[in-house]
This record gives structure tokens, C-alpha cells and sequence, in this order.
């Protein structure tokens, strides 16, 4: 009962509010063409907050992966473009060692990190490449309709090419990206997951990935697991439910890799 | 060494020492790589020429810091080039066979973006891990190696003074186009040492690089919001009209090609890469048995030098495709012809049957293996 409370006062409280997005996201490219009830749009406002806050839109560099993070490529007044799929973090690379001075932010979904692009995110993170990732994390590939994406659970609704749900014996295991990231070990990197079901806790740690690489410290990963209503076939309240069990398997998590 | 010596004379040099002295004096400032033979000298003398990594030598025409990076993969390599050419840096791979492969991915995210980046291919032998020695069978995957219609500058230099001007007019074409443009050599021309004048840029072909993203639209308040995904055919296929009018345009002024005695010639080779240098030796050879023979070789693959091409092959008894891979290049001049010479006819049966009927059309391909000026010279000889 409790969650429905909260869930009424929300609604009472959208009812006085008018949206406020931030000033960097572009109006005229607005209604944003994700899902209903998607998390990406929770992820770009609280990044876009950060931008606004930290007034760096002039020298920020935005790009994006392919997969539904492609539908961001005009969200905002800052540069921006589409790479190719799991080319994201290369990219990145690239502009952020041809342009030390430029903020350089690749966005991906799941499948671009975890799967197609999991080894350019490895080595970005060896080589303590001085860029800010983030991921939304959604559990499934959502722009191609629901197939299974290597952070599907077994606990989770079917996916189109795991119709009965991920069967670790057949399909193998799901990838829990920060903390693979963290094992690397490497020295005062910023590695945290958060989730946009708080997004207040979800900007602080995105501004907290930003200012690591504005502070010249190294490479900075954000992992946002998200709302995918379309995919996981669920109503706003189990959307909600749904990312709380998820929480169990993604649980938030920040490290900064203090020298051991 | 370590800095190109800048002697107008002649130098003794590896072709992929000649690449990487190019792309200096070009004005390139970044090189993201993968080893590949054979072409790994490239990326070791651009390291050798940077230096120390932390207090790395600058580049005698921007007067930037230099820079490189190793990467993961060809994918990651290719992309670094898109990602540093949006930042406004004449950046560049080195790679071959197999990693040129793999980087056809980041270079038709270029097609599709006009990213200006400039990949220096040394074919190795045809066919999937292949030969890692010499090949021409790298041709339609560099000219033609994205899902879309090839909008890329492709140049195929013959003699390792011409791997060095090509190298450096990439870079300038590239930026002054803004299409992904690749130098093609080869393994004999990349590993082999000859005599090389390492000139200066002649500053008139100099073209600035400026960036893309972060640049002056950026300074006026106006972002610049770039994509490869569409939504609508019609969409697509307006941007795709647009990329050729582009092209078709810009090509007038790309293409190149060289003629060797070819106007008085009933026999025209055509050849293209190191293989032309054989053919000219052969044509001096058959010269002076009396034949009258000559060459016609596309410097640039692509686009093809049209004009000249159509010029040349008219009234011809005798065309003859010398190649190291079965047809790669012979397909893009057939082409050519038949767009250009028949389609554009007024009657295009006549001109089509007289085409052939005056012009004996011959063959000479020989798939991942050399060709010498010798054996040219009995093919020629040897027509039943």
C-alpha cells in the first residue's frame, strides 16, 4: 500500500508541476520518441542537469551507441552524433585523445557495452581512457523488440530468443558490468551503478563520473539500470516492482578504487 | 632518425617508412592502429616518430603535439579515426587484408557521416587470413566496402615516390572533400626499399582540418547533432541522391589518371598499382620489337578517372587488363565503359557492337601473385 502512496502523491504532485526539463535538453526536437514509461529520458534529464549545472555544454561531446540510445542523437543542444553499434567507447577514445580538453560522454545500452562492444569498454577501462560511459542497463535489447541481451536474469519475463526465460545451462550467464570493471583493479576510477527509479541518487552519481574526468583522473562508468515497460509487457506499478527485484541482481554500487 | 630528413635529395627508404614520413608532412597528428603485417612499419615509424609518448614531438606543419595509440582491435582503431577526425585531426590507420576487413565498419560510418579519416592499406594476398605478402585483391573491398554506394576516395600509387605525393594529397583531398580516402599499395611496395625525395608539402594543396564537432557552430551557440539512422526510406534515400550529386560533382576534380605511350597505341594495358610499373617496362620492351602499345592506369580507383578513360580506350584494337586478382579492377573500368560509352551514346547498339567488334578485349589476371614486366611481355606476344 505504501508503494501506491507514493505513487498517488507523485501523481498529485506532477499534477502541479509543469515539466522542468534542462535548459541544454532542445524543446523542438520534443515529444522524445522513446517508449512511454522508458528509462532513458530519466537518464538524459539527470545528465543534462549535470551539464546544466556544471556549464559545460560548450565543451561537452555527446555520443551515442545504436539500440534505443540512438533515439537521443538530437535530445540535446550539444554535439552530438550516432556511432556505429558497440563503436561507442572508440569513438570516445578518438575525440577525447585528438581533444584533452573536450568532456566526451558515450551512451550505450546493455547490448553495445556487454556484448558487441564489450571489449573496446575492457580496454577503455585498462587504459584509464579519460571519458565518461554511461550505460542503461534495461536487461533486454529493446530497439530490436525484446530479444535477450547479456544482462537478462533468469528471474525475469520471457525474452524473444529466450521464450522461457535465460537458462544459465543453455544460454550462459548475465554480465554484472561495474563490478567486472572494478575487478580490474585499476587505480581511482570512478565505477558505480544507480538506478532511475531515484534519480536524484542518479544525477549525483553521473555528476560525480563527470567531474572525475573534468578532475583529469582517468576513465569514469555509470551504469543506470532502467524501466523497459514495452519489453518486459508490464503496467506502470509492475514496471516499478520489477526494477526493485532487479535491484537484487543490479544492485546500486560506487567505487572509487582508492589506492590500495 | 626519428625525424624525416628533409633533404630534397634522394633517400634510400621502406615504402612504409615512406607512408608514415608522408602523413607527417602532411600534417597528420594522430594514428590509432592495430599490427598487421604488412604494414606494421607504418605504425612503428609513426612511433619512432612521436617519441616520448608524455613529451611527444610536434608536427612540422600544425606545430601540435603528435600522438598514437595502440588499440584492441581494427574496429576500435578505425573508429579512434572517426572519433579524432571529428575532433578536427588529420588522424590516420595503417592496415591490410583482414584489418581492413574489420575497419569497414568505422570507414562507412565515414561514408555515411563524411568523416574525412585516411586508412593506408598494404595489400597482403586475397581471401581471408591470406598471404601476408602481396595482392591487388583488396580492390573492391576498399573501393566498395560499406553497405552503401562507395562515396570514397580510393588511390592506388605506383612506385614508392608515388606511395609518398599520394599519401601526402590523401590527407588533403580527404579534408578538402570530406570523404574517407585511402591510400592503396601493396605488400611489395610497402616492404621494398628504393630511392625516395621526402619533399615538403607544396603548401598549396594544403588543406586545414577543422572539427566537427566542438567547432564554430559550437562557438555561434548552435549544436551540431549528427546521426546515421533514419527512420524513413524516403529519408534515406534522399540523403543517399544528395551523397552522389555530391560525388559525381567532386569527382571531376579526384580523379586522376596517367597515360605511358598511349597515343598513337593500338594495344592499351591497363594496369593499376605496382603492376603499372611492370607494364611500362613491358611496353618498352614490345616498343622497340615495333608494337605499338601503351598504357592507361587509374590513379585513382576510385572515382575513375572517366573522361580520360573513354578517351583513350577509343579506337583501340586491343585492350589488355593486367592484374594481381581476378578482375577487381577490370570490373570497375567495364563499368565504367558501359555507363559511359554506351549508355551516353545516341545509339547505344551501334556503339556497343562497333566497341566490340574493333576492340579485342584480353585478360591477363593473376590472383595474390607478382607480375613481371617479362611475362607481360609473352602474354602480350603469345595472342592466338
Amino acid at each position: 500500500m505504501s508503494l501506491q502512496n507514493t505513487l498517488k502523491q507523485n501523481i498529485n504532485k506532477t499534477q502541479q508541476l509543469q515539466p522542468i526539463l534542462p535548459e541544454c535538453v532542445n524543446l523542438s526536437t520534443k515529444p522524445h520518441s522513446f517508449c512511454p514509461g522508458c528509462g532513458h529520458p530519466i537518464v538524459l534529464n539527470a545528465l543534462g542537469s549535470v551539464i546544466d549545472k556544471l556549464g559545460i555544454k560548450n565543451e561537452t561531446v555527446f555520443l551515442i551507441d545504436i539500440g534505443c540510445s540512438l533515439l537521443a542523437w538530437n535530445y540535446f543542444d550539444v554535439d552530438t552524433t550516432q556511432t556505429h553499434h558497440g563503436r561507442t567507447i572508440p569513438v570516445a577514445t578518438g575525440f577525447k585523445r585528438a581533444n584533452p580538453n573536450s568532456i566526451v560522454i558515450a551512451y550505450l545500452g546493455d547490448g553495445g557495452g556487454y556484448a558487441i562492444g564489450l571489449q573496446h569498454l575492457i580496454h577503455a577501462t585498462l587504459r584509464n581512457e579519460a571519458i565518461t560511459t554511461i550505460i542503461v542497463n534495461n536487461l533486454n535489447y529493446g530497439m530490436t523488440g525484446g530479444q535477450m541481451a547479456p544482462t537478462t536474469i533468469s528471474d525475469q519475463p520471457e525474452t524473444t530468443t529466450a521464450p522461457l526465460g535465460r537458462d544459465r545451462k543453455y544460454h550462459g550467464n548475465p554480465i554484472n558490468g561495474p563490478e567486472m570493471l572494478n575487478n580490474l583493479g585499476i587505480e581511482n576510477q570512478f565505477i558505480a551503478r544507480s538506478a532511475v527509479n531515484n534519480p536524484i541518487q542518479l544525477q549525483m552519481t553521473i555528476q560525480r563520473a563527470i567531474m572525475h574526468q573534468i578532475d583529469n583522473k582517468g576513465f569514469s562508468f555509470v551504469e543506470a539500470l532502467s524501466y523497459c515497460p514495452t519489453n518486459w509487457k508490464t503496467n506502470a506499478q509492475e514496471t516499478i516492482q520489477s526494477l526493485e527485484k532487479f535491484k537484487k541482481y543490479y544492485p546500486n554500487f560506487e567505487d572509487t578504487h582508492k589506492i590500495k | 632518425m626519428k625525424e624525416p630528413s628533409q633533404k630534397k635529395e634522394k633517400q634510400f627508404l621502406q615504402g612504409n617508412v615512406i607512408s608514415a614520413y608522408a602523413a607527417l608532412n602532411a600534417g597528420a597528428t594522430n594514428f590509432f592502429g592495430y599490427p598487421i603485417t604488412p604494414s606494421s612499419e607504418i605504425f612503428e615509424t609513426w612511433v619512432e616518430l612521436t617519441g616520448d609518448p608524455d613529451k611527444p614531438h610536434k608536427s612540422p606543419i600544425t606545430n601540435e603535439p603528435i600522438g598514437y595509440l595502440q588499440l584492441e582491435d581494427e574496429m576500435a582503431s578505425g573508429f579512434a579515426v572517426t572519433g579524432a577526425c571529428l575532433a578536427g585531426k588529420k588522424a590516420f590507420t595503417a592496415t591490410a587484408g583482414p584489418g581492413n576487413i574489420l575497419m569497414q565498419d568505422a570507414f562507412s560510418a565515414a561514408e555515411a557521416l563524411r568523416i574525412p579519416t585516411v586508412a593506408l592499406i598494404v595489400q597482403r594476398g586475397g581471401l581471408s587470413t591470406s598471404t601476408v605478402i602481396y595482392s591487388q585483391e583488396e580492390v573492391t573491398l576498399t573501393c566498395f566496402g560499406g553497405n552503401g554506394e562507395g562515396f570514397r576516395i580510393v588511390y592506388s600509387p605506383s612506385g614508392l615516390q608515388e606511395v609518398y605525393n599520394y599519401t601526402i594529397k590523401a590527407f588533403n583531398t580527404a579534408w578538402k572533400y570530406r570523404y574517407p580516402t585511402f591510400v592503396l599499395s601493396d605488400g611489395y611496395q610497402g616492404k621494398m626499399q628504393g630511392e625516395v625525395v621526402i619533399k615538403e608539402m607544396n603548401k598549396n594543396f594544403y588543406t586545414k582540418p577543422s572539427p566537427i564537432l566542438l567547432g564554430e557552430n559550437r562557438k555561434k551557440g548552435i549544436s551540431t547533432n549528427m546521426r546515421n539512422c533514419y527512420d524513413q526510406e524516403e529519408e534515406m534515400n534522399e540523403i543517399i541522391n544528395n551523397y552522389q550529386k555530391d560525388f559525381e560533382r567532386d569527382s571531376l576534380e579526384i580523379a586522376e589518371s596517367e597515360t605511358y605511350k598511349a597515343k598513337d597505341a593500338d594495344v592499351l594495358i591497363i594496369a593499376h598499382g605496382i603492376v603499372a610499373t611492370a607494364a611500362k617496362d613491358a611496353i618498352n620492351s614490345l616498343r622497340k620489337e615495333g608494337m605499338k602499345i601503351g598504357l592507361w592506369r587509374p590513379i585513382t580507383l576510385r572515382p575513375l578517372d572517366r573522361h580520360s578513360l573513354l578517351k583513350n580506350i577509343s579506337h583501340k584494337k586491343q585492350i589488355i587488363y593486367v592484374e594481381s586478382a581476378l578482375g577487381q579492377m577490370a570490373r570497375l573500368i567495364n563499368d565504367e565503359i558501359v555507363s559511359g560509352l554506351f549508355k551516353r551514346s545516341t545509339d547505344t547498339d551501334t556503339a556497343r557492337n562497333n566497341f566490340k567488334k574493333n576492340t579485342q578485349i584480353r585478360e591477363m589476371f593473376r590472383p595474390a601473385i607478382g607480375i613481371t614486366p617479362e611475362e607481360i611481355v609473352k602474354f602480350v606476344q603469345n595472342n592466338e
